[in-house]
């Protein structure tokens, strides 16, 4: 048994026909991430720290829903949030609202070990983003055209989506249309890692949903719903928050685990095609024996995996036509 | 099997020597309450209403950390959450960081009903309970002396804690010391509600903690955490807010009974008195075959529940010594 770690971009409604030059920049991304983590497993970093290293990578990165490049609010402003656990100790932390801290996950971490509290949100977590001296910015800089033009077509189609596949490129007359089926609800970056010794950490972050309405809080920050982890499992899961949170899905995979007597794999499984509506959930999620699952009932899902005996692989789609 | 419904005003280091007038107006706010809720049932209105109908009578009272009578933050102010979900079609609604409504509970409600969103929080919150047109007043409405004491006791003990055996009267010679234990973090209300055709709904809102962070976020808005209903059972907890929330108590009631094949009790004394730390958790609970069960780790929980064949009971401490 050695260490694995898994990442994620996003899971959604991704088409299959997505130009080049919008999926070779999240896959090379999601290549960078996921090395990173591997060298910090390889350093024996752990987990957590892990988890929390790979999260910030992901949201510095503009081509993902989360810091740089988080979807914008029915407000046109930016409200990222985020969440870290811990197995081991089942420590955790969560944050909501922010719109100048860089890297979100980190802020969670801060609440975690800094605080008697799990979750801050909004003009506290700010605040305390300030006592704490992290990295603040002007909010402009989290906000990309790609975005400004992705909430300008939600509030055209009066739809609160985000759309992979449509081309936010000014002037582009080969536009291509949001896919027909509209509710593409995706984004968010995640991580989960174990290392060797069987420590599990789970880490999740967003911009949440394209033209939400201010104060909207999503999945990603709910303990349970968007992220988990404990002695058996860590979980990150990515899709329609509103389905996540119903679904208590990141907790779900390790009840079964626990209550059942699932295997990861049957779990996630369970949790992706019989337990959620099709179309709304992607998850990954490693076990204490360092086993690694990626799972979905969307169209696709970016992500990437990576186990000490050397195995690795980025991924959009499935390559299995039945599920 | 018929009807059945739960209440709760808070679980926690209650002192059995607590004073005859902090006692039995408590008392008697909790037999109002259930009885709003009986006749409710009675009239064969959904769980749902009942839950929600009980619980802004809860808040309106200010005997309890929910509405009026909320604990304040560490800079005064009051900021208030709830949750409502309905068993039968997993919708929920959570608010957060509210000041001026002065029915969380039914704001989130609004947000289950009204928009495409399970939670809203702070500033959003606020603005959508305008434009929804909730009564809302000053916030001065929601802060009682009491509190304004508690907040003073606690800044001096330079501890976030609840404590119902301190007497914030001015002038009171007698004050009894906030209790050895110190930690006593309780408050919240919540109801469950059955109706005879197995139809589950809970409802929980709190104040949250004396002398929390501003920004802080409890458990209470948490689907999963203080707040869950499915087809088996509705669940409401209360205590301390971090470790219900850690320990995914009120989802975890359900998931043992659906995975594990507990009964309710079982599921729920598995919870409160195996998976979290003593003095830091209690629950209400009913099952969809009209069962109630109320449990609690801690020295105390104000509770009351009746069933439709005539049984009902208020209390605060349990009659056996050992749980």
């Amino acid at each position: 048994m050695g260490w694995a770690i898994a990442v994620h971009g996003g899971a959604g409604d991704i088409s299959r026909s997505l130009p080049h030059d919008r999926r070779q920049p999240r896959e090379e991304a999601i290549r960078h991430c996921l090395q990173i983590g591997v060298e910090a497993l390889q350093s024996n970093s752990p987990p957590l720290d892990v988890v929390e290293l790979v999260v910030r990578e992901l949201e510095n990165i503009p081509h993902f829903n989360a810091g740089r490049g988080s979807v914008l609010t029915s407000e046109g402003t930016v409200e990222m949030e985020a969440s870290i656990m811990d197995g081991n100790t089942m420590r955790c932390g969560a944050v909501s609202g922010l719109t100048t801290v860089v890297n979100a996950v980190s802020l969670a971490r801060l609440v975690m070990e800094k605080t008697p509290h799990i979750y801050l949100a909004f003009d506290g977590a700010e605040q305390f983003a300030r006592e704490q001296g992290v990295e603040i910015v002007d909010s402009s800089h989290f906000i990309t055209p790609e975005n400004v033009e992705r909430l300008k077509l939600a509030k055209e189609a009066n739809r609160v989506q985000i759309d992979y596949n449509a081309q936010p490129i000014q002037n582009d007359t080969k536009k291509e249309k949001p896919c027909a089926n509209g509710d593409s609800q995706i984004g968010t970056v995640g991580c989960v890692a174990v290392d060797s010794n069987g420590n599990l950490a789970s880490a999740t972050s967003t911009g949440g949903l394209v033209n939400k309405m201010a104060g909207r809080i999503g999945d990603t920050p709910v303990i349970g719903a968007g992220t988990y982890a404990n002695e058996l499992c860590a979980v990150s899961a990515t899709g329609k928050g509103e389905s996540i949170i119903r679904g208590t899905v990141a907790r779900d995979v390790a009840a079964l685990m626990e209550f059942k007597g699932l295997s990861l794999k049957e779990a996630a499984d369970c949790v992706v095609h019989e337990r959620t509506p099709k179309g709304t959930v992607g998850l990954i999620a490693v076990s204490a024996a360092g086993e690694v699952v990626m799972s979905f009932n969307t169209t696709g899902m970016f992500r990437g995996c990576a186990t000490e005996d050397g195995y690795s692989e980025v991924a959009i789609w499935s390559d299995a036509q039945v599920e």
